[in-house]
This record gives structure tokens, C-alpha cells and sequence, in this order.
């Protein structure tokens, strides 16, 4: 019988979540803080996943991560476009240099 | 203790998830970080295969494998001199970030290993697709079809902020001319 059991799942994705926290909080690269952003969400996903499977729900847990996987999708699309105008503006992706407001 | 080859399959797919994940995040090159993460993406997707989520799992692949990452590499090609040393993204607050790291890891890993987690015992192992795709014309019809409102919204969204605007510092006279 297998032994790999919830908390080896939801071990992985507490560190998966970490590393994106770190990523978000040290990289000053927009692309890079996106990256983080799809690590926090992948980890939030295999949560949901493991939870669902652990408790004979797994179908809930589909949907949801489904809708999650989605919105990342989207999220990852209006981001992009986000950086690329913020590249034809300001000539730069660095978060710690666009403090402007206006342009 | 006896190691079962499904152990073996997850600590081994676990372990390549994180050092990709944490490539990711450390390495200053940002298109090696971007192709790091796709050995991540198809971990999370071995991952659901495992917890018997095959659907989700096909869909991981294709959105974040056939998507996402296309994006992301999109975004550097398009973003950042790939010749010049402005391809490494600069680290600042290293020391800030990997304390709060290192908090988070000491609440969440212990918090994760010892809470009475609600475990009802897994179901057996069989295909999900059919019941999910009931399920989003059931129960879920309504957030599904507010999710394709969504999903409109962004794709205009997106075109009107990465839109050319002829000269890029004429912007007034050109969102002007539009209306």
C-alpha cells in the first residue's frame, strides 16, 4: 500500500507557496513576479486537488482548480500586456522604477 | 518501512518540482527561470495524476505547459535585450525575502504536518471527465458562464493595453481620435 498520504501533498505545496512568496518579494523583474504568481497559484491548486482527492470529493476540487487554471490564464494574458505597454512607455520591466503615475 | 514504487514516483517528481520551482526563483537569468518552470508545471500536472485528477492534469499540460509558459516566454523575448546583461533580473531585498521565507516555511510546514486535517478516505481510482463536464453545465453552470465573460473581457482588455498606439508618446490625441 502506498504511503505517500495528504500531508506529503500539502508539504509540497506549503514549499512550492514559499518559494513564490520569495520570488514575488525579491525579484524586481515584472515577468519574474509573475512567475511567483504562477508558483502561489500552482501550490494553491494541488491543495484543493489533495483535499478533494483525500475526502472522496475529487470532483469539487476539479471544478474549482479548473476555474483556478483559468484565471490564471487570464491573469497571465492582462499582465502581459500590462508589461509589454509598460516596456513601450517607460523602456523598462523594472517594478522598482516605474513610479510614475502619469506618463 | 517499505518503499512502494508510488512512494518512489513522488518523492522523485516532488523533488524535481521544488528544484525547478526553486531554479526558478533564484537563477538571475529570467529565460532559464522561464523554461525551469515548465519542469514545475509538469510536475503539479504528475502530481494531479496522481491523486487520480487525470482531467485536471491534462489540463495543467495544456493551459500552463502550452500556454502560460508560451506567455511568459513571449513576455521576456518581447521585454528584455536577450544579448545584454538586462536579460538577468536584478535581486534587491534578498535578505528580507528569504526571512519571510523562512517564517512562512517554519508556520505552514509544522501547521501542515500536525492540524487534524478532515480525511474521509479516498475514493477509488476512475475518470473524472464526464462527471466534470456535468457538473459545469449542472451545479456550476453559472460561475462557467460567468468565467467566459471573463475570459471576453480580458482577451479586449488585453488588445486595448498592448494595442501600438502609432507614436508611443502621442497617446492623448490617439485615445482622442478613438472616441
Amino acid at each position: 500500500m502506498s504511503q505517500v498520504s495528504l500531508e506529503h501533498f500539502l508539504v509540497v505545496s506549503a514549499v512550492l507557496f514559499t518559494l513564490g512568496v520569495i520570488c514575488i518579494m525579491t525579484r524586481r523583474n515584472a515577468v519574474a513576479i509573475l512567475i511567483g504568481i504562477e508558483l502561489l497559484l500552482n501550490a494553491a491548486g494541488l491543495n484543493l486537488i489533495a483535499f478533494s482527492r483525500f475526502n472522496d470529493k475529487l470532483l469539487e476540487g476539479s471544478v474549482f482548480v479548473l476555474f483556478i487554471i483559468v484565471l490564471a490564464a487570464a491573469e497571465a494574458v492582462v499582465a502581459l500586456a500590462l508589461i509589454l505597454a509598460l516596456q513601450r512607455r517607460l523602456r523598462t520591466v523594472d517594478v522598482d522604477q516605474t513610479n510614475t503615475l502619469k506618463g | 518501512m517499505n518503499m512502494t514504487l508510488v512512494d518512489l514516483a513522488f518523492y522523485a517528481v516532488a523533488a524535481i518540482l521544488l528544484t525547478c520551482a526553486g531554479y526558478a526563483v533564484f537563477s538571475r537569468n529570467i529565460v532559464r527561470a522561464v523554461f525551469a518552470l515548465l519542469g514545475t508545471f509538469f510536475g503539479i500536472a504528475v502530481l494531479y495524476g496522481m491523486l487520480s485528477a487525470d482531467f485536471v492534469a491534462a489540463i495543467q499540460v495544456l493551459v500552463y505547459v502550452g500556454g502560460i509558459q508560451v506567455l511568459l516566454l513571449f513576455a521576456v523575448m518581447l521585454t528584455s535585450h536577450i544579448e545584454s546583461a538586462q536579460t538577468s533580473s536584478r535581486v534587491a531585498g534578498l535578505i528580507p525575502g528569504l526571512l519571510t521565507g523562512i517564517v512562512l516555511l517554519a508556520i505552514l510546514v509544522p501547521l501542515m504536518l500536525h492540524a487534524p486535517w478532515l480525511q474521509s478516505g479516498a475514493g477509488s481510482y476512475q475518470a473524472t471527465t464526464a462527471s466534470i463536464g456535468e457538473a459545469l453545465l449542472g451545479p456550476a453552470l453559472l460561475p462557467f458562464e460567468v468565467l467566459s465573460i471573463v475570459l471576453l473581457g480580458v482577451v479586449i482588455g488585453a488588445v486595448v493595453v498592448a494595442r501600438r498606439q502609432g507614436n508611443d508618446e502621442d497617446l492623448s490625441g490617439e485615445s482622442g481620435e478613438a472616441e
